[in-house]
C-alpha cells in the first residue's frame, strides 16, 4: 500500500473539503462563535473552490488511488457535482433558518464545519472501492448526521429524533460491519474487485456469503431508508431542525445509493464484456431487490397518505423515493442506472426545494401544520407557485423535471419486461399525487385566517425561485443533464 | 478433568464466540430499553466484528484484518462518544433514558 503524491492530485475536491473544515473550526474559534457569517463565507467559498477543482480536474478514466482504497472514476465525478451542490444550498439556506440561527442557539459556527466534513464524507462514500472505505466513509457521514439532527439541543423533538437515530444508526453500522467480517473471512480480501475475485474461486458457503452480503446491504439500506430499514425515518426527519431533514434527505441518501451501485457492481456482478450483465451467484438478487422497491414505495406512500405534518409527509415521501430509485436497480441494467443518477440530481433539485419553502414557512409561522397553509396561495403567491411546482415534480407530472426523471426509470422497468413493478409505480404515482396536492389544495382552496404577506426576506423567496427555475426548465430541456449522467456510468461498460 | 495441553482453539470457535456475542448484543438493542444498556449492547457487536476480524486475519496470516480493527476501534469510539453527549443532554431536559419514554414524535 504506497501513497505517491501523483495519487493526491486526483483528490483535490476532497481534500479541499477537508481543508475548508479545519479552516471553519479555527474561524469559529478566532471569532469566539460570534461572527456566523465569516464561518458561512469561509465554507461557502471552500465548496465552490472544491466545485472549481471539481470541474477543472474531471477524469476520464478510473484512478485508483491510495492503494487502491478509492476510486475516482467519473461516476464518483457526478455525484461530487451532487454533494457540492446540495451542500451549497443547505449552507446558504441555513444561515436564513429560525432553527438553527436562532436567539437561543450558541455555537452556529460548528453547525457550518460539520456541514463541510459531511459533504468530505459523502464524497468518499460515492469513491470507496474497499471495505474498510465504505465503513469509515458511512461512519463519518452517520456521526456528523447524529449531531446535527440533535444540533437544536434545547428543542426535546430534536435530541430525541438525535437519540433514536444514533442507537438505530450505531446498531445498523455493527450489523453491517459484522457483514463485512464476514466477507473478510469468505474472501480474504477487503477490496471490492478482490472479493468478486474470491467469490470467483468459489469459497465458502453460500448460507455464508448470503447473510454476509444480507448484512452489509442493511447497512446501506439504513443509509438510504428502504424497508424494512427505515423505521428511524419519519421520527428523526422529523425531529431534527428543517435545514438538517432537508439536507438528509437529498445528500446521505445519493451517497447510499452511490455506495450501493457500486459495491453490488464490483464485487457481486460479471460484464460479459458485451455491456451485458450476470450476477455472480445463485442468490435471486434482482427478486429480492424488486420487492424491497414494491414494499419500500407502497408503504411509503400510504403512510404519507394520513400524516397532517408537512415535514412527517415530506420524510414518508421520500422514503416512496427511494422505493422507484430501487426500481432502476433492480434489474442492474445500464439504461436503469443511468436513470437511478438522473433521478437523484432532480430530486436533490426539487426536494431541496420544498423544503426550503417548509423552512421559510415556520420562519413565520412556526408551524409545518398543512392547515397553517392555508390561503398561503394569496398570502405569498411566488412561495406558493414555486411550492406547487416542486409538489408537481415530486409527484412526476409534465411539464416538470421530475416527470423526466421519473419517465426514464419506467422506461427501463418496460424495456426489461418488468410489467408488474412498473405499474405499481404509477399506481404509486396516483396515490402520492392526493397527497401532494392537499398541500396544494390546502394553499389555493382554503381561506386563509388572516391576510397579508408574511414578511419573507428577498434572498429567502430569491433562493426559492432559483430551485424553482431548473425544476421547470429541465422538465423541458434535459438533455446536457442526461449526457452527463449517462456518460458518468462508462466505468460499467468497461467491467 | 480435560488435559488443557492438548485443548486448540480454532478459527471455528473464535467465529461461533463472535456469533454468539453479535446476537447477544443485537437482542439486547432489541429487547433492553435503557439507552445505556443499548449502547452498551451495541460495544458487543461491535466486540464480535472485531474478534471476528481478528481470528480470520491471523488464520489467513493477512494485516487487511488488523488494520480493520484498529479503525473500527476508533469508530466505535467516537460513536459511542457522541451518543452518550446525546444522552447526557437528553436527561438534563427529561429526567429519564428509559427510550419507551421517548415517543413525543409519534404522537
Amino acid at each position: 500500500m504506497n501513497f505517491t503524491w501523483s495519487d493526491a492530485a486526483y483528490f483535490w475536491p476532497e481534500a479541499i473539503m477537508a481543508l475548508t473544515f479545519i479552516a471553519c473550526v479555527l474561524t469559529d474559534l478566532v471569532t469566539r462563535g460570534r461572527r456566523h457569517g465569516v464561518t458561512l463565507s469561509v465554507l461557502i467559498a471552500g465548496t465552490v473552490v472544491s466545485l472549481a477543482m471539481t470541474v477543472i480536474k474531471a477524469p476520464e478514466a478510473s484512478h485508483y488511488v491510495f492503494g487502491q482504497m478509492v476510486v475516482i472514476d467519473p461516476f464518483a465525478h457526478f455525484f461530487r457535482y451532487v454533494f457540492l451542490f446540495v451542500t451549497l444550498v443547505t449552507a446558504v439556506f441555513s444561515y436564513s433558518s429560525r432553527e438553527i440561527m436562532g436567539k437561543d442557539r450558541e455555537n452556529q459556527g460548528e453547525y457550518y464545519s460539520f456541514l463541510a466534513v459531511m459533504c468530505f464524507g459523502m464524497m468518499v462514500m460515492a469513491e470507496a472501492n474497499d471495505l474498510l472505505m465504505l465503513a469509515l466513509s458511512i461512519e463519518l457521514v452517520s456521526i456528523t448526521s447524529y449531531i446535527m439532527a440533535g444540533y437544536a439541543r434545547f428543542s426535546l423533538r430534536s435530541t430525541e429524533a438525535s437519540l433514536k437515530y444514533v442507537l438505530w444508526g450505531a446498531m445498523s453500522s455493527g450489523v453491517m460491519l459484522y457483514g463485512a467480517s464476514i466477507l473478510y473471512g469468505l474472501t480474504g480480501a477487503t477490496g471490492f474487485s478482490a472479493i468478486r475475485e474470491g467469490l470467483l474461486a468459489g469459497s465458502g458457503s453460500e448460507l455464508a456469503l448470503l447473510v454476509g452480503m444480507l448484512f452489509v446491504l442493511a447497512g446501506i439500506g439504513y443509509k438510504i431508508s428502504a424497508v424494512p430499514f427505515h423505521f428511524w425515518t419519519p421520527d428523526v426527519y422529523e425531529g431534527a431542525p428543517t435545514p438538517v431533514t432537508a439536507l438528509f434527505s437529498a445528500g446521505p441518501k445519493a451517497a447510499g445509493f452511490a455506495l450501493l451501485i457500486r459495491f453490488f457492481y464490483t464485487s457481486l456482478v460479471q460484464t460479459d464484456g458485451t455491456g451485458g450483465v450476470t450476477l455472480l451467484e445463485g442468490i435471486q438478487w434482482p427478486w429480492l431487490l424488486a420487492i424491497m422497491s414494491a414494499v419500500t414505495m407502497t408503504w411509503g406512500n400510504l403512510a404519507a397518505l394520513r400524516q397532517t405534518n408537512v415535514k412527517r409527509m415530506l420524510a414518508y415521501s421520500s422514503i416512496a423515493h427511494v422505493g422507484y430509485l430501487l426500481m432502476g436497480f433492480v434489474l442492474l441494467t445500464q439504461a436503469g442506472l443511468q436513470a437511478i443518477l438522473f433521478y437523484l440530481l432532480i430530486y436533490a433539485i426539487m426536494n431541496l426545494g420544498a423544503f426550503l419553502v417548509v423552512i421559510a414557512l415556520n420562519n413565520r409561522l412556526h408551524s409545518e401544520h398543512m392547515d397553517d397553509y392555508a390561503g398561503l396561495g394569496y398570502r405569498e403567491p411566488i412561495l406558493a407557485g414555486a411550492m406547487t411546482i416542486f409538489l408537481f415534480s415530486l409527484t412526476g407530472l409534465p411539464p416538470t423535471a421530475g416527470f423526466v426523471a421519473k419517465f426514464y426509470l419506467f422506461a427501463a422497468l418496460v424495456d426489461s419486461q418488468l410489467w408488474w413493478l412498473a405499474l405499481l409505480g404509477v399506481l404509486n404515482s396516483v396515490i402520492s399525487l392526493y397527497y401532494y396536492m392537499s398541500i396544494a389544495r390546502s394553499m389555493y382552496f382554503t381561506p386563509a385566517t388572516e391576510t397579508g404577506g408574511l414578511g419573507l426576506s428577498r434572498a429567502h423567496v430569491a433562493l426559492v425561485v432559483i430551485l424553482a427555475v431548473p425544476t421547470l426548465v429541465l422538465g423541458l430541456y434535459w438533455s446536457p443533464v442526461k449526457a452527463l449522467a449517462d456518460s458518468s456510468l462508462a466505468f460499467l461498460l468497461g467491467g | 478433568m480435560p488435559d488443557l495441553t492438548t485443548l486448540h482453539v480454532h478459527l471455528g470457535h473464535y467465529l461461533t464466540l463472535s456469533a454468539i456475542l453479535f446476537f447477544i448484543g443485537v437482542s439486547g438493542v432489541v429487547f433492553r430499553r435503557n439507552a445505556i444498556i443499548m449502547f452498551m449492547s451495541i460495544e458487543l457487536m461491535l466486540t464480535a466484528v472485531n474478534l471476528t476480524f481478528l481470528a480470520v486475519s491471523r488464520q489467513l496470516g493477512d494485516h487487511q484484518g488488523h488494520v480493520f480493527v484498529l479503525f473500527a476501534l476508533a469508530v466505535a469510539a467516537a460513536e459511542a462518544g457522541v451518543g452518550l453527549a446525546i444522552l447526557v443532554e437528553i436527561f438534563k431536559r427529561r429526567g429519564s433514558i428509559d427510550v419507551d419514554d421517548f415517543r413525543k414524535l409519534m404522537e
